[in-house]
């Protein structure tokens, strides 16, 4: 009967999967000792530094943490806005 | 002989380490292993009823570190098994009575005699799970697929790491194989995924484990049930035999089942 309902109103995700992603991110916040809060403060100071050099989107920048096997990494995404002084 | 000294931890409790540290002794002393293990939850002692020899003790843990008597005195002798034997842990102590260099002598003391000294760990990360990672040669960690012990095993794993007692390798307790297959229970794929170690034992969730306690008498001194063939598997990985992982997650619909019995009898 679960099953026929998740069915019909669309696939709920399995809380098997749910999780296992929320483990991902407390494992590596444990590892690291790295609060989710410091890790916006870190993303802020991140956003004001390369401001300084380059036009960003605040907004869009995400960094995160990722675990593969044993190796953590950080990894920054910061799209760089595309400003109207390139075309001339 | 020269006892390889395993110490059972977790990290949180409940999770199974008395009952995976029982098993194990019981599957390995089966293997015709000379083995003693040892109570380390000083205070909360559990390994003497687990293993149905609560009536037989005199002395304990801590009447061995206090020189109260010989460390001969305070192992039990399970009668099931001429080669078992229980040091229980004091029930009116605390974890302070006994230090991590303590640990170390007393299993130094046994290593001669014996091929196997088995430490059930305390929960927790405070001192009893320092006396019992102290003489360890191997920590076998006990996980449930459930978020909050895998949280917990993880942080022991990195203890176990920075003490140099390491790389522990992981029991995964009371795999239950219809909620895995609903996708309701994490996978032993995905545990091993999170925590990146070795795993040594998959034990399925089994009503014979309470019945075996309400017994005193643990599911490895039988042959016919599952978790106790599980732990029958693990003694033996842990005395080097390549054992294949019971398939407890797999399909256990019908064609699976009889794919299965022309593939391999049995596990």
């Amino acid at each position: 009967m679960d099953n026929f309902l998740e069915k019909l109103f669309g696939k709920e995700k399995k809380s098997a999967n749910t999780a296992k992603e929320r483990l991902k991110l407390v494992l590596i916040h444990d590892r690291t000792d790295i609060t989710p809060g410091q890790l916006e403060s870190l993303k802020n100071e991140i956003i004001d530094v390369i401001s300084k050099y380059i036009h960003i989107e605040p907004n869009k920048v995400k960094i995160n943490m990722t675990q593969e096997g044993k190796e953590h990494r950080l990894i920054a995404d910061i799209p760089i806005s595309s400003t109207p002084n390139r075309r001339k | 002989m020269n006892a390889k000294v395993v110490t059972i931890s977790s990290g949180k409790g409940g999770v199974g380490k008395t009952t995976t540290s029982a098993n194990l002794a019981v599957a390995l002393a089966q293997e015709n292993q000379k083995v003693v293990c040892i109570d380390g939850d000083i205070g909360l002692r559990n390994l003497d009823v687990i293993l149905g020899l609560e009536n037989r003790i005199v002395y304990d843990l801590v009447d061995v570190v206090e020189g109260r008597c010989r460390i001969r005195q305070a192992m039990i002798r399970d009668k099931r098994l001429p080669e078992l034997f229980l040091i229980p842990a004091a029930q009116t102590r605390d974890k302070s009575a006994v230090s991590p260099s303590d640990m170390i002598r007393l299993c130094e003391e046994l290593k001669d005699e014996m091929d196997w000294i088995i430490i059930d760990s305390p929960a927790g990360i405070e001192r009893g799970f320092r006396n019992a990672l102290a003489p360890a040669d191997l920590v076998l960690v006990v996980t449930n697929p459930e978020v909050s012990s895998v949280r917990d095993a993880d942080r022991i794993i990195g203890l176990v790491e920075a003490e140099e007692k390491g790389p522990a390798q992981l029991i995964l307790n009371r795999v239950n194989p219809a909620l895995t297959k609903r996708g309701d229970m994490l996978s032993t794929d995905d545990v091993l995924e999170l925590l990146a170690i070795k795993l040594i034992g998959v034990i399925p969730e089994d009503e014979s484990v309470i019945v075996a306690s309400n017994r005193g008498q643990p599911v490895s001194f039988a042959n016919n049930s599952k978790a106790g063939q599980a732990f029958h598997n693990t003694a033996k990985r842990m005395l080097g035999e390549e054992v294949p992982f019971m398939d407890i997650e797999a399909n256990n619909g019908f064609i699976n089942k009889l794919a299965k019995m022309m593939k391999f009898r049995g596990d």
